[in-house]
């Protein structure tokens, strides 16, 4: 093989050989390359801007939470200090987050497993009367369900026999579950139908039963996609915003969406953006650092799903 | 699709899966099987979906009685039946407002409202995600980079988004500074429907492109090839490949932007306020009704708002064929009933399982 290039070789010229080795690309396709660079510069820029903004507005004394200057100067970490402040109680309204986003979260997957495996797997009459049920159900809008549930929760008539469910947790994470579920339905039936059907059938030639098959074989498996969905199913809850506003009126039971939109602020009478700021960062870096580490996966949940 | 419900239960043999049919465990019995795994999730959805709905459309039937009974002298209480008096009140224009379309009723005012943001705001969405997925496609390196960027937006709670644009349009803000410009963004103005279209843009346009950028991925370089062969230039080749093979992918990811634009709720509210005529939503109008205990118009407006949004699915599902179930089995019963040749559809469903399975 090598005797055959150094024969090649000898007939080529010393420019040649140089030219070869560094294979000069069309312009047009340098440019591609480039522009291609350029553009994907540009649209990090559009998506991360605006986030800088609200770093940096948050990092700003108090006293200045609408100054427009680029970096903040001097630099302060009072607006945090003041999100956490006995006035605006922000840490209860994180637990409250996390107590909500978490239950939705866990009663989610423990009904969306099974019913997305009966979806990706078997087959029988009226499977897509379901479908159409369950994406009907994720695309409705939420603010139907506010009228009678309203009513519902305070006890008023006709639902005098109804407990009292405003500044519950449950009457946000009930009415929660009518887009979680769908949501969680979708992307692990996704998930499911990716795994070959043959790594049940060989379980169950080896005399696993059905249900054996399933938790033994195919939920290891498809592990990946659950952490995915729950993962998906928490940010949805998390930021989920009307049913809060709507039933959460009490300041200890308030979840952190509504907290924020609520601030009074550590100082002054003006809206205090530079602590609705910070409470805002904190709100949003824990997503993003779940975000930032299962990306790849997140990004085909979403393809999957194909729902916010 | 209802139909698919109609069709009798035994399928008829493909070629190529009749190892999966009734002889096996994992067919015999399925039907039951798979409505026991399904009754705990279908349950659900009807205590917390289904009666809700049912309830909200009596709710829309009644007024809540006030001032005093003529009969008794007492404040009234409790609620009359009204029958289709709600909605037929939206026709008399009895609460006439002012916004970005004239003087007009109030409902009517915030439909044309959630109507034209929805459609400024998808077309934006579209042409910006589109555009945004052709650069990734084409990137070599540092993919990750911008995956992780574009999913910046999604991650933002949408009221903190709201916040967030609200101290950016600020009156002395840093979107004036730079514009060198006094617009009042979040007085109620013109400006303050384009502030709310900016800020959705920016939160929505990364999701259209991470969806259209995984149908991209699943055209065969093999297309580009045999096209620059004949010739066709880079138009072309973006109008009679690109568009085309990547139309499944783009077509469900804008019917779901268009049906969540249809009910924005957080932006208006959080950015610009409740009860601002020029951005008023229908979702936002209709909290207000029942925030202020005015429950039965309340649910007319959802109602009419569910119905609008359901139609606008049954246009996108029936004329541009977004295919949003993409299940063989359901898909297989549908194309025998057609008794077409096989449909795009089936392609869909091998794209997006290729692309699940090419993003890994």
């Amino acid at each position: 093989m090598s005797t055959t290039t150094e024969v090649h070789e000898e007939h080529l010229s010393q420019e040649e050989i140089e030219k070869l080795a560094h294979p000069k690309q069309p312009l047009n396709r340098r440019i591609g390359v480039v522009l291609s660079y350029v553009g994907m510069a540009l649209i990090v820029l559009y998506c991360i801007i605006p986030f800088y903004w609200m770093i940096v507005s948050s990092l700003r004394l108090p006293t200045e939470g609408q100054s427009t200057e680029f970096i903040p100067s001097p630099a302060s970490i009072d607006n945090y200090k003041g999100v956490f402040s006995a006035q605006n109680n922000f840490g209860r309204s994180l637990i409250n987050s996390v107590i909500v986003a978490g239950t939705t979260t866990i009663l989610v997957l423990l009904f969306g497993i099974i019913g997305a495996y009966a979806l990706a797997r078997l087959r029988f009459r009226g499977k897509g009367a379901v479908l159409w049920l369950i994406m009907a159900c994720s695309m409705f809008p939420l603010v139907v369900l506010l009228p009678p549930l309203l009513k519902m929760f305070s006890s008023t008539a006709p639902f005098t026999w109804f407990p009292y469910w405003i500044n519950t947790y449950q009457s946000v994470i009930l009415p929660g579950l009518s887009f979680g579920l769908p949501l969680a339905v979708w992307t692990l039936t996704a998930f499911f139908k990716q795994l070959p059907v043959e790594l049940e059938q060989a379980a169950m030639v080896d005399g696993c039963t059905p249900g054996v098959a399933f938790r033994k074989v195919i939920l290891p498996l498809a592990a990946p996609g659950v952490l995915t969905t729950a993962i998906i199913v928490f940010i949805g809850a998390w930021n989920e915003f009307l049913l809060a506003l709507t039933f959460l009126q009490d300041k200890n039971r308030q979840t952190a969406t509504v907290a924020i939109s609520k601030f009074t602020g550590s100082t002054g009478f003006d809206t205090p953006y530079g602590t609705i700021m910070a409470a805002g960062v904190v709100v949003t870096v824990p997503l993003l650092l779940a975000v930032l580490i299962f990306q790849r996966r997140i990004v085909a949940g979403l393809t999957a799903g194909g729902v916010k | 699709m209802a139909t698919a419900t109609a069709e009798p239960r035994s399928l008829p043999a493909t070629e190529g899966d009749g190892h999966k049919h009734k002889k096996n465990a994992l067919s015999d019995g399925q039907g039951r099987l798979a409505w026991i795994l399904l009754a705990p999730t279908l349950i659900i959805i009807a205590v917390v979906a289904g009666i809700p709905v049912i309830l909200s459309f009596w709710e829309s039937l009644h007024q809540t009685n006030e001032g005093v009974d003529p009969t008794t002298g007492l404040v009234a209480g409790g609620d009359k039946f009204v029958g289709l008096q709600n909605f037929t009140n939206i026709f008399a224009g009895a609460n006439p407002v002012t916004g970005s379309f004239g003087t007009m009723d109030r409902f009517w005012n915030a439909f044309f409202n959630t109507t034209f943001i929805t459609i400024v705001c998808v077309l934006l969405e579209t042409v910006i995600g589109v555009a945004m997925a052709l650069i990734m496609a084409k990137a070599f390196r540092g993919r990750g980079i911008v995956r992780a960027g574009i999913l910046v937006p999604w991650a933002i709670p949408t009221i903190v988004s709201a916040l967030m644009w609200k101290l950016i349009f600020d009156s002395s803000g840093v979107m004036n500074r730079i514009l060198g410009r006094e617009i009042l963004w979040l007085a109620d103005t013109g400006a303050s429907f384009w502030a709310i279209v900016i800020a959705d843009t920016w939160k929505t346009a990364p999701f259209i492109g991470l969806l259209t950028l995984a149908g991209l991925q699943t055209i065969p370089a093999e297309c580009y090839e045999a096209a620059k062969v004949d010739g066709a230039t880079t138009w072309q080749q973006f109008v009679r490949i690109t568009l085309p093979m990547v139309k499944p992918a783009l077509v469900v990811a804008v019917l779901f932007r268009t049906l969540d634009t249809l009910r924005m709720f957080d932006l208006p509210y959080g950015m610009i306020g409740p009860g601002k005529y020029r951005v008023e939503t229908l979702s936002v109008f209709a909290y207000q009704e029942a925030a202020q205990t005015r429950y039965g118009p309340a649910a007319a407006y959802a109602i009419v708002l569910f119905v609008y949004v359901l139609l606008v699915a049954f246009i996108f599902v029936r004329v541009l064929g977004a295919e949003v179930i993409g299940d063989a089995d359901v898909q297989k019963k549908k194309k025998k009933k057609k008794g077409g040749p096989p449909s795009d559809e089936a392609m869909q469903e091998t794209m997006i399982g290729e692309a699940i399975g090419g993003a890994h």
